[in-house]
């Protein structure tokens, strides 16, 4: 014979564990990320695995993005731009549509690229099979790598010779897609709506300013920045153009853009001797 | 002998009942969806919806020159009717019409600098479409919490860029914003099962019920949810009338 207290803590008990499930999708558990403690990377012939990667994160790593992945580490408050958190496996920096989840390999280049602009530094003191362990790693904190494939890499043509044809096709498409609404017609990050640019979590974020020698986040390649527009930076305001560029066009915006970049390039000399202005803002479409 | 003789006779009188229910059954399932329909009103006075300055960009300023534009937080219409509520089935849903995704693809519009509609609700797993309208570059960038399975993505959509087709893959109320002009704030209501969103009086139909009864949810973004009990009667139209009191 039961007594009414045992019947009534039985009862409770069991709606308890009912209700485990639901909230498991609001807060991860160290266990729900221990599951998957078994998790690898694969970049070319090396295999990471995030078991390996244990003692490093909690050195090197732990400080800003904290024992959960969930980027509150104990720096969290002095950080800007904060802490990436890994948990919903949204990158910056990925080679797959937007929406999608990184390659292991766009991850591997982050680790040891680092990201400008930020607390992130170079991690080029790691060896590759420690970075390919810390991918492992930084992987196994989200739920989203048991259920999901990484999006397929976008394809990259390979470059054309800049022309100056081309370096003014590109300025044609930089002011049809209007990338100077944020980053402005001089490409100074003055755009009428650089301003109100919030990320993800409603915090101020600043458009990337071309004319003033800093390095795009997601690398400083031509490659790289023709990949940094067609997939666009997940978590922050600039989308991707991969509907509405063409891949031969796309070459031709990355040119105009090296032009607009206060590094000196071959495409600057050009752009200087074609004596292009900068778009006209008040255009109508189409021109 | 007798007692096979007894057992045959029970045997096919139990498959000829059953026979008959599974008929009788599918009949009532085919024939018989009803409905739910009602209104949603706003108990009070309307709140002031603030004016939106949208100087920053002369294409949205413009279409708006002689109309201005609002925020659409609250939309009421005459008599009260509350626009933009989402009216879907919480309980009560049998599994194959949980599962059924409608064919229809609802289309989201950026039109003179405003989502068009504000509030647009689909199914689980249904195509939209999201589309634009208009001579000026937007983003489009709905927020959902990755945590759920529906994951946040950000794509441009500058003058004359083809739709996009989407769907998503859990049910959640999911923000959507465009980050180049920041006052184009709507909603994408995913549900599952048949769903319904008031007009400008506030009124609605959910169709496609089948006979049960039925816990009705009401979604304003401003005001939250209600709850109603339903019970619709094979072809029949069942009424569930809400409202809202004003802040």
């Amino acid at each position: 014979m039961r007594t009414r207290l045992q019947k009534w803590s039985l009862a409770m008990g069991a709606a308890a564990v009912m209700a485990l499930p639901l909230t498991s999708w609001a807060q991860l558990t160290t266990g729900d990320i221990e599951s998957r403690i078994g998790m690898e990377s694969h970049i070319g012939n090396l295999t990471g695995h995030a078991k390996a990667a244990a003692a490093d994160y909690r050195r090197y790593c732990v400080g800003c993005h904290g024992v959960m992945g969930d980027g509150n580490g104990e720096n969290f408050p002095w950080l800007d731009p904060k802490p990436r958190n890994f948990q919903l496996g949204i990158y910056k920096c990925r080679s797959t549509p937007s929406g999608t989840l990184p390659t292991d390999e766009d991850l591997f280049d982050t680790i040891a690229r680092g990201l400008d602009r930020s607390n992130m530094p170079q991690w080029s003191t790691f060896t590759k099979q420690q970075r390919a362990d810390l991918v492992a790693w930084v992987k196994h904190f989200s739920p989203r790598y048991a259920t999901e494939k990484p999006g397929a890499p976008i394809q990259i043509p390979p470059e054309p010779e800049v022309t100056a044809e081309r370096i003014k096709a590109g300025r044609e498409v930089f002011g049809r897609v209007q990338c100077w609404k944020c980053h402005g017609v001089t490409g100074m990050a003055d755009g009428p709506s650089a301003s109100t640019l919030t990320d993800d979590q409603s915090r101020p974020i600043l458009a990337f300013n071309f004319t003033e020698g800093a390095r795009p986040k997601c690398g400083e390649t031509d490659r790289d920045i023709y990949r940094i527009f067609m997939t666009g930076l997940d978590g922050t305001p600039m989308p991707s153009f991969a509907d509405n560029i063409k891949p031969d066009e796309a070459w031709d915006l990355v040119f105009y853009l090296r032009a607009l970049m206060s590094q000196h390039s071959k495409e600057k000399d050009m752009a200087k001797q074609l004596g292009l202005k900068p778009v006209d803002p008040n255009a109508p479409p189409g021109q | 002998m007798r007692k096979t003789y007894n057992l045959a006779a029970l045997l096919s009188a139990v498959v000829l009942v059953c026979c008959g229910a599974l008929i009788l059954g599918q009949k009532v399932s085919a024939a018989g969806e009803g409905k739910i329909t009602g209104s949603v009103k706003l108990d009070g006075a309307a709140p002031h919806m603030k004016g939106i300055d949208m100087s920053k960009d002369p294409f949205c300023s413009k279409a708006h020159a002689s109309d201005p534009a609002h925020l659409e937080t609250v939309v009421v219409g005459a008599d009260g009717g509350l626009e933009n509520v989402v009216l879907y089935i919480s309980e009560g849903l049998g599994a194959s019409d949980l599962a059924a995704v409608p064919t229809a693809v609802p289309v989201f519009d950026q039109r003179n600098c405003v989502y068009t509609p504000h509030v647009l609700a689909m199914d689980v797993n249904q195509k939209f479409q999201v589309k634009t309208s208009d001579a000026t570059a937007h983003n489009i960038h709905p927020l959902p919490n990755a945590m759920t399975g529906n994951i946040p993505w950000n794509q441009s959509q500058p003058p004359g860029a083809p739709p996009i087709e989407k769907s998503w893959k859990s049910a959640e109320v999911i923000p959507v914003q465009c980050n180049i002009h920041p006052w184009m704030h709507g909603w994408f209501v995913v549900v599952k099962g048949p769903y319904a969103t008031t007009d400008e009086k506030g009124g609605y139909t959910i169709n496609n019920v089948p006979p049960g009864s039925y816990t009705v949810t009401a979604w304003q973004e401003d005001y939250g949810t209600q709850t109603q009990k339903v019970t619709v009667a094979g072809g029949q139209s069942a009424t569930a009338n809400f409202s809202y009191k004003a802040k």
